[in-house]
């Protein structure tokens, strides 16, 4: 299954400055189950937080994971960083297995991935100068940068759009936006490879979103970086990213590049989930797709495919079988036994 | 989404007319004074901004005060001895009558003893308030230190080690908050001070003193070992916690950089209200004859002795009465002030 993932078709770079080659980093079904319980001697239970997730990301790419709240993106987004430790699965960086990585090996791999936080009001320590909190990664691994730390925190501050001068201000005298900046900049501060950025812009406003985006991708294109981009807002996913997987439930339903996922896509649910988005030019609600029922519980998510309690295309095999991950017609990957075919409408 | 600009938001300075540089965008504090926009570069931390609501409140002021002035004149007490002339033990029998009451109007009161003079064994009440206000000021402070250092220490322990460490400490937090504690009090003193000295032996004041502050840290940590416990349990699962976490830094590092400066305020607040609490309650134990011994000063006997000549002299209660009064109030509403000035947002 992963083989066809690293060798899926049509996904070659279409970014600036994508070097080809070896994947930076390749997540092999991915679990993580959180154990329930009710009382102290109740009934125990397992949600499947994320169940059998795969993927890969090339240096300097973008890849995107949409779904809705609950399906397991933020999870799997921890478990990358390795703030949470996987249930079973494999996570491969530059080709070294970081799954169970300790000690030393997880403080050098922290210097090369880096996560940038949802909320800015709470990613950021309010007891902190903005000087001390973009230095932290810097001093917390006992990093001396040439010149100083003072000196390289005010380039990172400069570097996300921030003035310099403000390294002796606290976090509550900034903005939202500037504060994604800071939590930006610290980020940066360890020269990483790849970021996590897990809904970076989802508690900002509108017109804030579009410039903490442009950052990213400045940055991106300036310092070659990879990003998981989290994101339950389609648009700002189809504005940022190259490759845009979709989850569902814990599982993974769909992943390929943007165009197919945004104008061919293969799997109902990424039907159903784009169909959903608001669109000026189409006015009305004929092409809209409106699922039926709620999310299952993923403490007992349905046998077969899991969308298939939600699925008008839904048949007995759906039930019985669960469908792989295979590369359909339209060159996307799709976990489906009755892919659609076709554009959008 | 369209691309709404290309160039990432201004560095977020320009210069004003007047030759200084304004910030843009920046929410500075709205009870900022107007002379501060000179030098606007210089943030201001959390507390800092505290410190500064705290200066306009006008109950933290005056309470401010009042203590500030009933302390020196506390630690100034061997000073006040010298310059007075009278010591507080000292015995101005003459000056009593043959019932023992001390001649005069008003409980004695004249040009030499302020304040009167005690009935019975004759001692100016004044000099016995001011060393009397040193003693409960020495048991109360210290004994809110000793039970908020070790409530801090076990709260963070308890928060952020969780499972069956954090069980546990919560089962001994219960138990401890269930011992009715005048009553453990006063079975406790007695039982330690016969294991140290036997019953002709004299007990020296200052171990009765170390013995009811232990026994007041004690029984106090637990509140604050509750509210750091908590506290932590909160902020640990914050975003700033997980970064530093996703940055490679230690559990000593979040613990102690990330954790406690932001659990500060809390922790300031219970212990100066810990304080007024300890006075009163030490104070109580002279009522169970378990208090300061003789011939300490301290203002809980000094009402204990007074209330068998409350209706023949009325004024030898009212002096350590008022003290207790003033410094309990004092230190309640600086408290109350505190708390509304380190957290603003929190209502009565």
């Amino acid at each position: 299954m992963t083989e066809t993932l690293v060798q899926e078709p049509g996904t070659e770079p279409v970014g600036p400055s994508r070097p080809a080659g070896e994947p930076l980093l390749v997540v092999e079904d991915l679990t993580k189950h959180f154990p329930v319980r009710s009382g102290m001697f109740g009934k125990t239970g397992l949600v499947r937080a994320v169940d059998g997730v795969s993927f890969s990301v090339r240096a300097g790419e973008t890849l995107g994971l949409v779904g809705e709240s609950g399906c397991g993106k933020t999870t799997t987004g921890r478990m990358l960083v390795r703030l949470l430790d996987s249930t079973s699965g494999k996570i491969t960086f530059e080709g070294k297995d970081i799954t169970h990585a300790k000690g030393g090996g997880l403080r050098q791999l922290r210097q090369d991935m880096q996560i940038i936080f949802q909320d800015p009001y709470a990613s950021l320590n309010p007891r902190h100068t903005v000087g001390r909190i973009v230095a932290m990664p810097l001093q917390v691994n006992g990093i001396n940068p040439p010149g100083g730390v003072k000196k390289r925190v005010q380039e990172l501050l400069e570097l996300v759009g921030l003035n310099p001068e403000h390294y002796n201000r606290y976090p509550h005298e900034f903005s939202g936006g500037q504060r994604q900046r800071i939590g930006v900049a610290r980020a940066l501060a360890l020269r990483p490879k790849i970021i996590v950025a897990d809904e970076p812009v989802s508690a900002l406003d509108v017109s804030i979103q579009a410039q903490v985006i442009n950052l990213l991708r400045e940055l991106q294109r300036e310092l070659d970086l990879a990003f998981v981009f989290i994101a339950h807002d389609l648009a700002v996913v189809r504005h940022f990213c190259q490759r845009i997987g979709v989850m569902y439930l814990g599982k993974m339903v769909e992943i390929g590049d943007r165009e197919t996922i945004y104008e061919r896509p293969a799997h109902p649910y990424t039907r159903a989930l784009l169909s959903a988005v608001p669109d000026v030019t189409k006015m009305g609600a004929s092409g809209r797709i409106r699922l039926e029922g709620d999310v299952p519980t993923p403490l007992n998510p349905p046998s077969g495919c899991r969308f298939r309690t939600r699925c008008w295309k839904a048949q007995e095999v759906c039930a019985s079988e669960e469908p792989p991950l295979t590369v359909k017609s339209n060159g996307t990957v799709a976990a489906c036994h009755f892919p659609e075919d076709g554009a959008i409408k | 989404m369209r691309k709404t600009d290309s160039t990432p938001e201004l560095p977020a300075t320009t210069t004003d007319g007047m030759g200084g540089t304004v910030a843009l965008e920046v929410n500075s504090p709205v009870d900022a004074p107007v002379g501060e926009k000179a030098k606007a570069f210089v943030g201001r931390s959390p507390g800092q901004l505290a410190w500064l609501r705290l200066k306009r409140d006008r109950t933290a002021k005056v309470s401010a005060i009042t203590l500030l002035v009933l302390v020196v004149i506390a630690l100034l007490s061997p000073v006040i001895e010298k310059l007075r002339g009278i010591a507080p033990t000292q015995p101005f029998t003459d000056k009593l009558n043959d019932y023992a009451m001390p001649l005069g109007y008003a409980g004695g009161m004249n040009g030499t003893h302020w304040l009167g003079l005690e009935p019975g064994n004759g001692r100016d009440i004044l000099m016995q308030l001011v060393y009397g206000m040193r003693t409960s000021l020495l048991i109360a402070f210290a004994a809110a230190i000793v039970a908020s250092a070790i409530g801090v220490l076990i709260g963070i322990v308890a928060g952020y080690a969780r499972g069956w460490l954090d069980t546990a400490i919560n089962w001994v937090i219960d138990l401890t908050l269930a011992f009715p504690f005048l009553i453990f009090a006063l079975a406790i003193i007695p039982i330690v001070e016969d294991n140290f000295y036997g019953e002709r032996d004299a007990i020296p004041a200052s171990f009765r003193v170390i013995l009811i502050i232990a026994t007041f840290a004690l029984f106090s940590w637990t509140y604050t070992a509750r509210l750091v416990r908590g506290q932590v349990i909160a902020l640990r699962e914050r975003e700033f916690v997980e970064a530093a976490r996703a940055a490679g830094a230690n559990t000593g590092h979040i613990l102690f950089r990330q954790l406690l400066p932001n659990i500060w305020a809390p922790i300031l607040v219970t212990l100066s209200l810990n304080v007024p609490a300890f006075i009163t309650t030490e104070a109580a134990l002279a009522f169970v004859n378990i208090g300061v011994i003789e011939p300490t000063p301290d203002l809980g006997r000094m009402i204990f002795n007074s209330i068998q000549y409350v209706a023949s002299d009325p004024w030898y209660t009212l002096w350590p009465g008022l003290t207790i009064f003033i410094l309990v109030l004092a230190f309640n509403l600086l408290g109350d002030s505190l708390r509304d000035a380190l957290d603003p947002k929190s209502t009565r």
